[in-house]
């Protein structure tokens, strides 16, 4: 063998073990050893995360998630698997789940979908929900999608800032202009604007779900605008609160709680409460009710159709009684029926998207591709 | 605007320059190292659990240092000992300092690094432009503006500079006089990584004060392809640098301000501005390249 072949060879097999590690499911638990009701004792669970389980974000929330359900079925079996790819590679962790006797599946990953579709054709006798997706032309029996409203937290966040903004500029650090996304920047300032007409959202974009280089420098553009609350929409967050509070800015989290982060300048923000919705999937499912049940759809829930897993942060100190107050009767009206999209609400140029009186449906929100009238920010 | 802009080259400049620099010491020996993206990770991620860890962040520079020159001497081994591609190598050694880093890292995401804060230099500070542009930064940030014109020296007058040079110009010669060019080039190799740690560790525990895998989303590749823009002459490698930083900090500004211009235009400007300045600035980069590096290719053929 040439040492170069070698070299590549030995650096081929670092990384090979480094991958099998990494992707390796695994089982955690079987929990309390007696008691609990005979028919979950043989219950077999497993849940599919694209990136670690301690992530601070996304994963960390789902895999909290799963740790709820864990907590109320102590006799269940729990399959955890990290870092499974949106390929066919995720596939084979479900085809081995299902041989250690799963008998749900919980691919979290946007990704997983087509690939938990396809396994579920070969395994009627297993259940699938899929977080975040929709199903598509095919409907099957043992499958279904879930997710929450993001953008509910998010307008309330928004409402706290918009009281809280002295400069009346609330800075926005985006990835990409992905539906999502725009969602949350758009109820972020029609939050703000309810409270406080001046409002402005400067939203900027780093090309990047994570690039904590560009992120420092995005928060120093914004900054450098007047801006003095920031806000993200990123998978890792810390900078952006780190360079406000160093900046003498306020800040609005996503994902996780970060008040320590920001001891003087934390608002609020918003993160993931998965433990309840999967707990009353998982019940559904052990009471045989799963076909035809919500869950065998696409299921999207909010504060108007039950508990939204998107919850709010706790609240800064600067967050007066006063707002608080006002969040809660907003959160209420939101229960009673209403939405953060209740018209008039117009675009960037003025033109008008929801009349006064429309609302849109989940679907219309899942699509939106413009940016609300009082937001700084290009989408192409 | 101007300021910001300028401001923005400097601050986010650092992360860029410190791996150019270490690359144009690499391949002024004679050998390109594509390892650089995972020097700068390792260095990153060493800084930033070692200054958790200790409490000190010039512990953990040092250590972010340490790192960068452990992993270049992957590099240098399988190259040097073992005859490698140097191409292929390197990207091996920045495969496994991603991989590597993400594995450790996992407990330190999102975790409160001790900042090496900024250190305004008295009096220089408080001039207007050039204060808060040069004179407002990190401690990491000064070092690496003093590192242009010490290794312009060090490589332009003096005789270790000079035997670092004839590794990667003519070897033979530095045989007749005695000296192993595989000695020099192992040393150029580690120093580089150094410095390319050193980078890692400003851009986690000053700059961004932040650890997420694989955070230096290619910066490395942007080093060492700003090394042949640059004509491996590290005066140019800080022009390089701080037009690449400065044109993310002018895009980012226009976005601020809500410019007109298309969002993939801007996100693309800091590589066009490079490309455009340093093409006109370099018209005979093509000679100046260290003629060991002409092998790396004919052998990768």
């Amino acid at each position: 063998m040439k040492p170069t072949r070698l070299a590549l060879a030995a650096g081929m097999s670092v990384l090979a073990l480094g991958a099998a590690a990494c992707s390796s499911s695994s089982e955690t638990s079987t929990g309390g050893t007696t008691g609990g009701s005979g028919d979950e004792s043989d219950l077999t669970i497993g849940f599919l995360y694209v990136g670690p389980k301690d992530d601070y974000g996304y994963n960390q929330a789902a895999y909290e998630g799963s740790q709820a359900v864990q907590a109320a079925f102590p006799n269940a079996k729990i399959l955890q698997a990290e870092n499974v790819p949106e390929t066919a590679e995720a596939e084979t962790v479900m085809e081995d789940m299902i041989e250690q006797g799963a008998d749900i599946i919980f691919p979290t990953s946007y990704g997983h979908l087509e690939f938990a579709q396809n396994v579920a054709k070969d395994h009627p006798d297993t259940i699938f929900v899929h977080q975040g997706g929709l199903e598509g032309e095919d409907k099957l029996d043992n499958l279904g999608t879930y997710f929450g409203t993001v953008y509910e937290p998010v307008y309330t966040a928004g409402v706290a800032a918009g009281e809280a903004t002295e400069s009346n500029k609330l800075g926005y650090v985006y990835a990409f202009p992905i539906p999502q996304t725009l969602a949350n920047i758009n109820a972020f300032a029609l939050g703000a604007q309810s409270v406080n007409p001046d409002a402005e959202v400067i939203a900027v974009s780093t090309g990047s779900w994570c690039d904590p280089g560009l992120q420092a420098q995005a928060a120093k553009s914004l900054i450098d605008q007047g801006a003095d609350v920031l806000t993200q929409h990123q998978d890792c967050t810390k900078t952006i609160i780190e360079a406000a509070e160093a900046a003498g800015a306020m800040s609005v989290g996503y994902h996780f709680d970060a008040s320590d982060l920001a001891p003087n300048g934390w608002i609020t923000g918003s993160e993931w409460n998965w433990g309840p919705l999967y707990t009353d999937i998982v019940q559904t499912v052990v009471d045989g009710k799963f076909v035809d049940s919500p869950y065998n759809g696409d299921f999207r829930v909010g504060l108007q159709t039950g508990d939204n897993p998107f919850v709010q942060s706790s609240y800064g100190s600067m967050v007066s009684a006063e707002t608080q107050a006002k969040i809660d009767e907003i959160k209420q009206s939101f229960i009673d029926g209403g939405s953060p999209f209740a018209g008039p609400v117009l675009k960037q140029d003025g033109t008008i998207v929801w009349e006064s009186g429309q609302q849109p449906t989940y679907e219309e929100v899942e699509t939106m591709d413009f940016f609300v009238e009082g937001v700084t920010g290009k989408i192409d | 605007m101007i300021e910001a802009v300028a401001i923005g080259a400097v601050a986010g400049g650092t992360s860029i320059l410190l791996p150019t620099l270490g690359e144009v010491v690499s391949e002024r020996s004679g050998v390109i190292n594509l390892g650089t993206e995972g020097s700068m990770l390792a260095g990153a991620l060493a800084a930033y659990i070692v200054g958790i860890q200790t409490g000190n962040p010039w512990i953990g520079i040092v250590a972010g240092l340490a790192a960068g020159a452990a992993l270049a001497m992957v590099h240098a081994f399988f190259v040097l000992v073992r005859g490698a591609n140097q191409i292929a190598t390197g990207l091996v050694v920045t495969f496994l300092g991603l991989g590597l880093t993400a594995m450790f890292g996992q407990d330190y995401v999102g975790q409160g690094v001790v900042a090496l804060e900024n250190v305004p230099i008295p009096g220089l500070s408080q001039l207007p432009f050039v204060g808060p542009v040069l004179f407002d930064h990190d401690p990491i940030t000064y070092l690496s503006l003093l590192a242009v014109p010490a290794l312009w020296w060090f490589l332009a007058r003096t005789k270790a500079g000079l035997r670092l040079r004839a590794a990667g110009e003519r070897p033979q010669v530095l045989r007749t006089f005695g000296t192993n060019e595989r000695t020099v080039r192992a040393l150029a190799v580690t120093a580089g990584g150094a410095l390319a740690g050193l980078g890692g560790a400003q851009l986690a525990t000053a700059f961004t004060r932040n650890w997420s895998e694989g955070m230096t989303v290619g910066r490395g590749f942007v080093a060492v392809g700003l090394v042949i823009f640059a004509a491996w002459d590290p005066r140019k490698a800080l022009i390089g640098a701080y037009l690449f930083s400065g044109a993310i900090a002018l895009q980012l500004q226009l976005q601020a301000q809500g410019s007109d211009i298309s969002r993939y235009l801007l996100s693309a400007l800091p590589y066009l501005v490079v490309i455009v300045s340093l093409a006109a600035l370099s018209r005979r980069r093509v000679n100046a390249a260290p003629e060991a590096l002409d092998h790396v290719f004919e052998h990768a053929s």
